[in-house]
């Protein structure tokens, strides 16, 4: 195994007055400063962004880096940046980041993470595709790479297809997974032998080995080595599936940051002086939000799904019960990709959020152009709406492939009763949005988006919530940035966290089903924190805003009618603390699987226009 | 904000082009530096290895794995001719003989003793890159190319598709607005790069291929077009590989859109002149850009007023998205507070003053700084 990073000098909390984190983006790098306050707290106190610099002209990362921690200087009027001149003792090679803090000038930290040329890339392969490849799959997925193909014995294709496929594909690493420790030697020997064959080249650096990391059967390793040793860089680490009924990732995991940092960062443009700058080891973005998601939901012990819309890709996590799955939809996102979610959901699946007529021609243009100039921002009214209309498919999609892949194990043994074998429509899927506590969205679309009640309205018609679901916002896209900050100062992490990031926006009632009958929907009795009642009755297809503000609390007695489920099973009343947050309570019998949205376009204008009214989304 | 602003396309009549001419995979580089080349010479060759074919002799002679080193016809790294025998197992005292046979020319690269599987490679593929531009060599990359540099004419476009192609320029529009469509193509134009102004249509560009036009350059382009041209959607701009036959530029974006003034001129100026052309496209991660390159044969006027660089006042650039787009002019100021956009955005903005006497106010975001 490769030797680790070496180790960043011994970090003391207690001595840490202020961090400055950037995240640096496929399209934007962002910046964030947090300072200790008199009163001994960690509060986040600027933020700065400049477009990210890997490619022509500039080609080094550090100087979007630098254009992000300048507009932070300018806006505090604090100094942070060295002027690059050969006096100043960081050197005469540009401006750099002053370390540790004296005299108000500089900080004490600086950390981190990265999703710039387009991300962390990987191949993975295994035995059998639902089993070993996809536990292979998942250790990638944490780890935060974008995995660009999964290989297995059992994968339906025949081996020169594979071969061919491994040799088009340029990964940073691959992980190969394979058999149960002292199973099967010959399926994985037979995938060595696939990849000897197809001699993979790695996307970075025309010179060097590409990193293959070993995660299979520990009996196997000297096959391995004899076959693969000596043309790519191989490592081993423990069998990420010692057993059927065991899933073992961390190893594998951590390998995959090592090599990340070590081999694939350091190709990059400019990463190397970039990671000479880091107090911790440089994370791949969807690694660190992945890390702050799981701690939330374990800390409060509820469950979460969290999302990134970025420019290029989306992420999306969940922790159900206690266990994490990350997926990546590596062509679902704003700029970069968002053609691509056109290409996916198609148009008219598009136009049915957009709350006015457009001529489906130009919106194809204007979908291609922001393609072609991805940084580019919605200047009027129309445009923003086009603009949330595409993310909402973008979530929805790259949701219904998170719930295929956030499944329980393949291959373990389950004890299942009579009634488990006769019970209709048994998922694999751990996903149920039933139970889900709460929903939190990052990424600029959410996060900067005018009106809170826009990103509120946006989840809830992707995610299709149902039940009652808390929904919050990570307020300035910070959370891979605390991510890491939780790695080296878990207490400055956490304060931020609640006070700075999170946006509760607050929380969805949404009843699923049709009642028997006819009738209303739901009816809702509240008690309010005045202590003032209410009584709403929601029809079926209706949204309702009622406001209640945040970090305070109302009393719901929510009583579906007969065939309408709100949680406890149809017609079955339900007795719940709702949260409130910065848009409040949101109503929606616009129904569940699927929603209610007219085909016709009048009528599908007329309707968006009236949940757009509902919840005052847009300027009149 | 520094020096942080959205890097532009270029546009100039006269810079250093320099082309790095890689092979895909270490091979020989055929020329020196000083060396001076035209855009079709070849300056570095290989070999990639050639396709694999995997036959399990195991199960094809009914043996086991560790049995088939006694087997083998031909061994490990041995020549293999299509037909010719690759294994053979006899059985009953040499009685019956079952014979693999090879099904390529090329060689036997590996048996495993494990799966019995045999890997067999077909013989190498040659690959040759040529200099694309007229031009010098300035430097080698050992093993992979060279560096060509030529002072040359350089106009980037937005959005292309189909490779590399050089041939005469040929100004067909007369105006940067004008359209090009079917009508405008006529035999004559085989061979040729062909300037349109405004959009170009989508039978424009059928017509362009159906008469083997090398290359059409032109200000717009449907992005439902794309998709009509290639049977698919173009999901991630990445391109330069399509076989179209014929490679197109489009200097401003998807819509009906009129070039660029400088640009349309510029292209003037070349009219009949060679140039090199190419069609890639990447915009993410190590970003491409489509290319007309046009060689220098001869003194070009330069504007004396160079503009100042990156985004500052009196900077030139073009709005690059609804409700300005495609509208060119110069920074007029570049106010620091925030500003409220009526999508309710707040953003830093940029003052552009247009060549109209317009000025008006967009995000800093939206405006693309043309290089010279």
């Amino acid at each position: 195994m490769t030797a680790p990073a070496s180790p960043p000098p011994a970090i003391d909390p207690a001595a840490i007055r202020s961090v400055i984190a950037t995240d640096c983006g496929s399209t934007t790098t962002k910046a964030i400063l947090i300072e200790r306050t008199a009163a001994g707290e960690y509060r986040l106190t600027c933020r700065g962004e400049a477009p990210t610099t890997v490619e022509a002209p500039v080609e080094d990362v550090t100087r979007g880096v630098v254009n992000a921690v300048r507009e932070i200087q300018e806006l505090r009027g604090r100094q942070f940046l060295t002027d690059g001149s050969a006096a100043h003792p960081h050197g005469a090679d540009g401006p750099a980041i002053i370390r540790p803090e004296r005299d108000g000038v500089g900080t004490d930290l600086y950390i981190s993470t990265s999703s710039a040329g387009g991300g962390l890339q990987m191949v993975v392969a295994g035995v059998v595709a639902n089993m070993t490849a996809e536990s292979a799959t998942r250790a990638a997925l944490g780890a935060g790479a974008i995995v660009m193909d999964a290989l297995a014995v059992n994968d339906h294709r025949l081996p020169h297809e594979k071969i061919e496929r491994i040799r088009a594909l340029r990964p940073d690493m691959i992980l190969m997974a394979g058999g149960t420790d002292g199973g099967t030697r010959k399926h994985v020997v037979a995938i060595a032998e696939l990849l000897r064959a197809a001699q993979p080249r790695a996307r970075l650096g025309g010179t060097f080995d590409l990193p293959v990391i070993f995660a299979g059967n520990t009996a196997v390793r000297a096959d391995v080595e004899a076959i693969l040793g000596g043309q790519v860089a191989l490592q081993f680490v423990d069998n990420l599936r010692p057993t059927l009924e065991l899933e073992h990732l961390a190893p594998a995991r951590d390998a995959i940051h090592d090599v990340f940092m070590e081999h694939v960062m350091a190709q990059a443009p400019g990463y190397a002086k970039l990671m000479s700058w880091a107090d911790a080891p440089i994370m791949p973005t969807p690694g660190a939000m992945g890390l702050i998601i799981k701690a939330l939901a374990d800390r409060d012990g509820v469950n979460v799904v969290g999302v990134d819309i970025g420019g290029a890709t989306t992420d999306v996590f969940s922790v159900f019960d206690g266990v994490f799955n990350r997926t990546v939809s590596a062509n679902l996102g704003m700029s970069y990709s968002v053609s691509n979610v056109l290409a996916e959901a198609g148009l008219p699946d598009i136009q049915r959020w957009v709350p006015f007529d457009l001529d489906a021609a130009e919106l194809r243009d204007r979908i291609g152009n922001k393609m072609i100039r991805p940084t580019t921002i919605p200047e009027t009214l129309e445009e923003l709406k086009i603009e949330q209309a595409i993310a909402r498919e973008a979530l929805r999609l790259s949701f219904v492939q998170h719930k295929q892949f956030a499944v329980r194990l393949h291959g373990a043994q389950q004890a299942r009763s009579i009634a488990d074998a006769f019970a209709q429509g048994h998922s694999d899927s751990l996903v149920d949005m039933m139970t889900l506590d709460l929903l939190v969205g990052s990424g600029g679309v959410l996060s900067h988006a005018p009106r809170r009640a826009q990103s509120m309205l946006m989840m809830i018609d992707a995610f299709q919530v149902e039940g009652v679901t808390e929904i919050a916002v990570d307020s300035i896209f910070m959370m891979p940035h605390l991510g890491v900050l939780s790695t080296i100062h878990p207490a400055a992490a956490t304060e931020v966290f609640e006070k700075d990031c999170l946006v509760r926006l607050g929380t969805c009632v949404a009843p699923v089903g049709a009642p028997h009958g006819g009738g209303p929907a739901l009816t809702v009795e509240l008690r309010h924190p005045d202590g003032s009642t209410t009584r709403e009755t929601l029809a079926v297809g209706a949204l309702k805003r009622v406001a209640l503000a945040p970090d305070t609390y109302a009393d719901a007695v929510l009583t579906p009618a007969r065939g309408v489920d709100v949680g406890a099973g149809p017609g079955e009343r339900v007795e719940r603390r709702l949260r409130g947050g910065e848009v409040g309570l949101v109503f929606d019998a616009r129904g569940r699987r699927p929603m209610g949205i007219p085909t016709e376009r009048a009528a599908r204008v007329a309707v968006s226009a009236e949940w757009s009214s509902a919840l005052a989304l847009y300027p009149s | 904000m520094g020096d942080a602003y959205t890097p532009g396309l270029t546009v100039t009549p006269r810079t250093t082009v320099r082309k790095a001419r890689r092979l895909p995979l270490a091979g020989t580089v055929l020329r020196a530096v000083g060396d001076r080349v035209a855009a079709t010479d070849v300056v570095a060759r290989t070999e990639l290895p050639g396709r694999v074919h995997l036959i399990n002799l195991a199960t094809a002679l009914g043996a086991l794995p560790d049995e088939l080193a006694g087997k083998l016809a031909v061994q490990p790294g041995g020549a293999l001719r299509k037909g010719e025998p690759l294994a053979v197992a006899r059985t009953f005292f040499g009685l019956f003989e079952h014979v693999v046979r090879s099904p390529i020319d090329g060689t036997l690269e590996s048996v495993s003793a494990v799966t019995g599987q045999a890997v067999l490679r077909e013989p190498p593929v040659p690959v040759e890159v040529t200099a694309y531009v007229d031009g010098v060599v300035v430097e080698l990359l050992a093993g992979e190319g060279v560096v060509v540099e030529t002072e040359a004419a350089l106009i980037q476009g937005i959005f292309g598709l189909a490779g590399e192609v050089q041939a005469p320029l040929v100004m067909v529009a007369t105006a940067p607005d004008q359209p090009l469509d079917a009508g405008d193509l006529t035999a004559a134009h085989a061979g040729k790069i062909v300037v349109g102004g405004g959009r170009v249509t989508l039978a424009a560009m059928r017509r362009a291929i159906e008469l083997g036009v090398a290359a059409v350059i032109g200000g717009g382009f449907a992005y439902q077009d794309v998709r009509e041209l290639l049977g698919y959607d173009v999901g991630v701009a990445v391109t330069g590989t399509e076989k179209l036959g014929t490679t197109l530029v489009v200097t401003e974006g998807f819509g009906d859109i009129a070039m660029a003034r400088g640009t349309f001129a510029l292209l003037q100026q070349f009219d009949g002149q060679p140039a090199s052309v190419c069609g890639a496209t990447q915009i993410r991660a190590g970003v491409i850009r489509p290319e007309v390159v046009v060689p220098l044969t001869k003194a070009v006027a330069v504007a004396d007023d160079v503009p100042p660089p990156g985004l500052s006042v009196g900077a030139p650039v073009r709005c690059i998205r609804a409700p300005h787009f495609g509208k060119l002019g110069t920074i007029a100021a570049l106010p620091a507070p925030l500003h409220t956009m009526p999508s309710e955005t707040k953003v830093r903005v940029v003052e552009v003053a247009l060549a109209d006497g317009e000025t008006i106010t967009v995000p800093r975001a939206n405006v693309e700084v043309i290089e010279r």
